[in-house]
């Protein structure tokens, strides 16, 4: 037995995961339609690259990863691309995104794909291409795109490879079923991983007790490959990846930090399977293992599922009976989200569709008010104070939010189902947060509007200050100018101290104009600070609209882009400007005082 | 088909409210069987008046709100508070000290500020306290344990209770007597093993005095029941009771007449189990972490015996309980567990982390 370690809190909800594995893994006829939905990962939305009545082939690229962070769509059987549009996606808010739509025409035929047995002597990089073309998210929940998980990079050497197989949600038995009969292919996915990460030290599977088959049928593979199968006893949330991490290495993430800042890389046994069958099949993510289940189902079955089928096409094979359901979930019921549609397609990271009956899962209850009576903090797996987060958060006291660490709160809903109360706990939380992240941006925006503001006003007294200088010298010049000429017109009417008498009235023009004509004519000095402010103005311009391109995400579209980057070439040709301009000033008055010395 | 939208989590324990309350006010009776043996029918008719009135003020304060009143009288927390309030007061009260006392707790000290969930000060105590202050001889009037009255003499029955509550008349003198907090305070200038050789309260008793002491365990089983329960943690509790140990230790002072009373009397005497169980746990005026349940119940400990020990009354339960109310938010303040990846605990009034 490896040791473990034991979480905080945590709770014992009914696990019901028996319901769903009597019958293996089971294939669904092809759905007349397939809606792939382009954002179904943490990142930028996949762009398409198919058009409407386009025939596609099992496997075909039909959308591309745009930036960095984004993984690539294939079509998941062969057919006509029928719309790009609008759809309602697989989201808790029920909101509508970009998807494609593709009429299958049943004969499921796959395009040429290259396979790659030999991935043992293939270089890591050209394994993270293949997986990163192969379109793999992080099957496990978030949708993080693997291949950018499994590159942390030089600077953070992995020394420990976890394997997530706890699947610690109630009802969902995709991994359990997946690692009873294709624990081979997994393992080879994991050496495949493993590989990748440069042969980390340690390779770990986390397994809740409750799946004794599981880990039996994994137990020959992993024999003398330096993986270990660790299991420890049934707690939910024991998956989160936080709480595994601790579970399996005694270690905390340090609070904001990602598992590869100390050496972990954290991966669901789904995504190795995935892996496998990227790399040594030459099969992009085109399909997954979904449970179906919940008693509003006459079948609970698990079914390798093609991603973009319609929720509605998985109850229909399955006795749905949509009275006797309460409410239809994608995902656990602990942190599912539920869907108002059926028409919603199966995404990457959808473990599980659970249609419980109002036995299983009733209406909520109107929530009566907090007690303070603490289960939820006993609840906690981080160990926060949930019954205070709540008093501040319907106060929107963001100060005392952030110090009793808001943000360490990873909403698996331990807290709301412990509450006896039935307050929306964690839905509190997710409100406060985007509050608190809103209110972050906008101080980011109002402190650069600021220091602009102040920028400005700088500058303008600064241009006041040089008027007023200029007003200064030129009234003393015209003086200097009337004495002079005082002194010429008056040389013997020293007494009088007038320096214009009535008079001289021509000589005053003449004193006037020249003055004029002194105080125009600016000194070069003068001149040469001149140019060197604007100079210093036009750096100034190019560094803020580098600093602006630098800042263009995946988010902006082409065309903001193209503006910020024509502001900086403006601005670097302005700079360009007065460069030159000083430079021939500089010369010139080289000349002039070459002269002068002459 | 549309189905409804709800947020996470779906699945949800069958625990609510009401069902705490319900397994609290339960969790009660070990007490009340061992007051109505040892003092008669008093207790029991203190808390039917008392939770009579409750429930009449909670339904017509939250008519004025204009809240539904079956749902918040569904949370059975004004009858808890009743429960608690009739178990504290002397057996054989007046009706219009209970009903006084029921008033203050519901209206004034719960209700008005918000009704459950948002009253800073525990409901029962301040009713009691109210009453202690306003009516100091009937709070002071205790009936005496029956195996002290004399050959032949019962403690009233039922109807004769009755007539004794509510006619307003104090009962006889022959079944009212001193308490052992009482007595022991009043018995000044003698050791304590003469106090216990000369008052059959004491020299009956098995540890604490006779009658309050079955009182006091029948509370602590109550508690430890609610504890197996999980209705609260250990951690109020075990402080107020180990602070108090602590306290009578420290100035047992060998049982000298200087002496305030042994640990053994100070647990298991007046409302020492019940404060320690049924009051200090009562969440919503306490503090909220398991830290600062420590630091609240202790600090409760302390002040009971300090009251106890110096003060001008025989027991001080509700006033400790208070003044800890008072401090609660700002135990909390300082008291935050160690959240998962932090490596030290934050202060609630901490803008940024040091």
């Amino acid at each position: 037995m490896t040791k473990t370690w034991v979480t905080p809190g945590g709770v014992h909800p009914p696990e019901n995961k028996h319901q769903s594995v009597t019958m293996p893994i089971g294939h669904l006829p092809i759905p007349e339609k397939l809606l792939v939905q382009l954002s179904q990962h943490i990142g930028a939305p996949a762009k398409p690259c198919v058009t409407i009545g386009q025939m596609v082939l099992k496997g075909q690229k039909i959308a591309e990863a745009v930036g960095a962070v984004s993984v690539p769509m294939h079509a998941p059987t062969s057919g006509t691309i029928n719309a790009i549009e609008d759809r309602p996606i697989a989201h808790s808010s029920g909101m509508s995104g970009p998807c494609i739509e593709i009429t299958t025409d049943g004969k499921d035929l796959w395009i040429d794909h290259e396979s790659l047995a030999d991935y043992e002597n293939a270089s890591p990089k050209a394994l993270l291409q293949i997986i990163s073309e192969a379109g793999i998210a992080g099957m496990g929940g978030a949708g993080f795109p693997s291949a950018i998980k499994l590159n942390p990079g030089d600077r953070r050497p992995i020394n420990t490879l976890i394997i997530n197989a706890t699947e610690c949600e109630p009802y969902i038995t995709a991994d359990d079923s997946a690692i009873r009969e294709r624990s081979a292919e997994i393992v080879e996915g994991i050496h495949i991983l493993s590989r990748i990460l440069g042969n980390p030290g340690k390779i770990l599977i986390g397994i809740e007790d409750n799946k004794p088959e599981a880990i039996e049928a994994l137990r020959p593979h992993v024999a003398d490959t330096g993986i270990s199968v660790v299991s420890f006893p049934t707690k939910y949330p024991s998956g989160g990846e936080k709480q595994l991490i601790y579970i399996l290495t005694g270690q905390e993430l340090p609070s904001a930090t990602l598992p590869a800042d100390a050496g972990m890389v954290c991966v669901n046994i789904g995504t190795t399977y995935a892996v496998k069958r990227a790399v040594v099949n030459g099969e992009p993510l085109i399909s997954r293992v979904t449970t179906v289940t919940g008693d509003a189902c006459g079948v609970n079955r698990n079914y390798e599922t093609l991603i973009g089928t319609p929720v509605r096409h998985l109850l229909e094979h399955n006795e749905f009976n949509r009275d006797a359901c309460s409410r239809l979930i994608m995902g656990g019921p602990m942190m599912g989200f539920s869907l108002s549609s059926a028409d919603v397609p199966i995404v990457k990271t959808t473990n599980c569709i659970l249609v419980p009956s109002y036995a299983e899962i009733p209406d909520d209850e109107p929530s009566q008010p907090c007690i303070r009576c603490g289960l939820c903090a006993e609840a906690c797996p981080a160990s926060l104070l949930p019954q205070q987060l709540f008093w501040y958060a319907q106060a929107n006291d963001h100060d005392r939010l952030e110090a009793h660490n808001l943000f360490d709160c990873i909403e698996c809903g331990a807290c709301s189902y412990v509450c006896p109360s039935n307050i929306p706990l964690v839905q509190h939380y997710r409100h406060s947060k985007g509050d608190i992240v809103k209110a972050r941006q906008e101080k980011v925006v109002s402190d650069h509007a600021r220091s602009r503001f102040e920028f400005r006003k700088q500058r303008m007294e600064l241009a006041e200050q040089e008027k007023e200088a200029k007003r200064i010298a030129r009234r003393e010049a015209s003086e200097k100018a009337k004495a002079s000429a005082g002194k010429k017109t008056a040389p013997l009417d020293a007494s009088s101290g007038n320096a214009a008498p009535a008079s001289s009235s021509a000589a005053d023009i003449i004193a006037a104009a020249q003055a004029r004509a002194v105080s125009k004519q600016v000194s070069p000095e003068q001149q040469q600070a001149k140019f060197e402010r604007s100079i210093a103005g036009a750096e100034m311009r190019v560094q803020m609209a580098a600093e602006k391109v630098a800042e263009v995400d995946d988010s902006q579209t082409e065309e903001q882009k193209n503006t910020l980057n024509a502001a900086l070439e403006g601005a670097k040709q302005k700079l360009g400007q007065a460069q030159t301009r000083l430079a021939e000033h500089l010369e010139q008055h080289k000349e002039l005082n070459e002269e002068q010395v002459k | 088909m549309a189905f409804k939208q709800i947020t996470s989590p779906h699945a949800h324990t069958a625990q609510n409210t009401a069902k705490v309350m319900q397994l609290v006010i339960w969790a009660t009776i070990p007490g009340l069987i061992a007051l109505s043996i040892n003092f008669g029918w008093g207790s029991l008719i203190n808390i039917i008046l008392a939770v009579v009135t409750a429930l009449a003020c909670e339904a017509t304060i939250i008519k004025l709100r204009k809240r539904p009143v079956a749902f918040y009288l569904g949370d059975y927390s004004a009858a808890l508070t009743a429960v608690l309030l009739g178990l504290a007061l002397p057996p054989l009260a007046p009706w219009w000290v209970v009903v006084i006392g029921t008033i203050f707790s519901i209206v004034i000290a719960k209700q008005l500020y918000g009704g459950l969930g948002y009253n800073p000060f525990n409901p029962a105590m301040v009713g009691y306290v109210v009453l202690l202050i306003s009516f100091p001889i009937p709070m002071t009037i205790w009936v005496t344990p029956l195996a002290l009255l004399p050959e032949g003499v019962n403690h009233p029955g039922l109807l004769e209770s009755l007539s004794i509550v509510f006619s307003g008349y104090s009962p006889a003198d022959g079944v009212t007597g001193a308490t052992p907090l009482d007595l022991f305070k009043h018995s000044s200038g003698l050791v304590v093993d003469q106090i216990y050789q000369n008052n059959p309260i004491f020299s009956q008793g098995m540890f604490a005095g006779v009658g309050w002491e079955w009182v006091n365990l029948g509370f602590l089983v109550g508690g430890i029941g609610l504890i197996a329960a999980r209705i609260f943690t250990w951690h109020g509790p075990v402080a107020m009771l180990g602070a108090m140990t602590l306290m009578s230790l420290i100035f047992w002072d060998g049982g000298s007449s200087d002496s305030p009373g042994s640990p053994l009397m100070h647990l298991f005497s007046g409302a020492t189990m019940m404060g320690a169980f049924f009051i200090l746990t009562d969440p919503v005026s306490s503090a909220v972490s398991n830290r600062g349940r420590l630091v609240y119940g202790a600090l409760i400990g302390v002040l009971v015996y300090l009251i106890r020990a110096w003060g001008n009354y025989p027991d001080a339960v509700a006033f400790a309980i208070l003044l800890a109310n008072f401090a609660a938010p700002f135990i909390d303040n300082y008291t935050l567990p160690r959240t998962y990846g932090h490596t030290d605990r934050r202060r609630a009034t901490e803008k940024e982390e040091d």
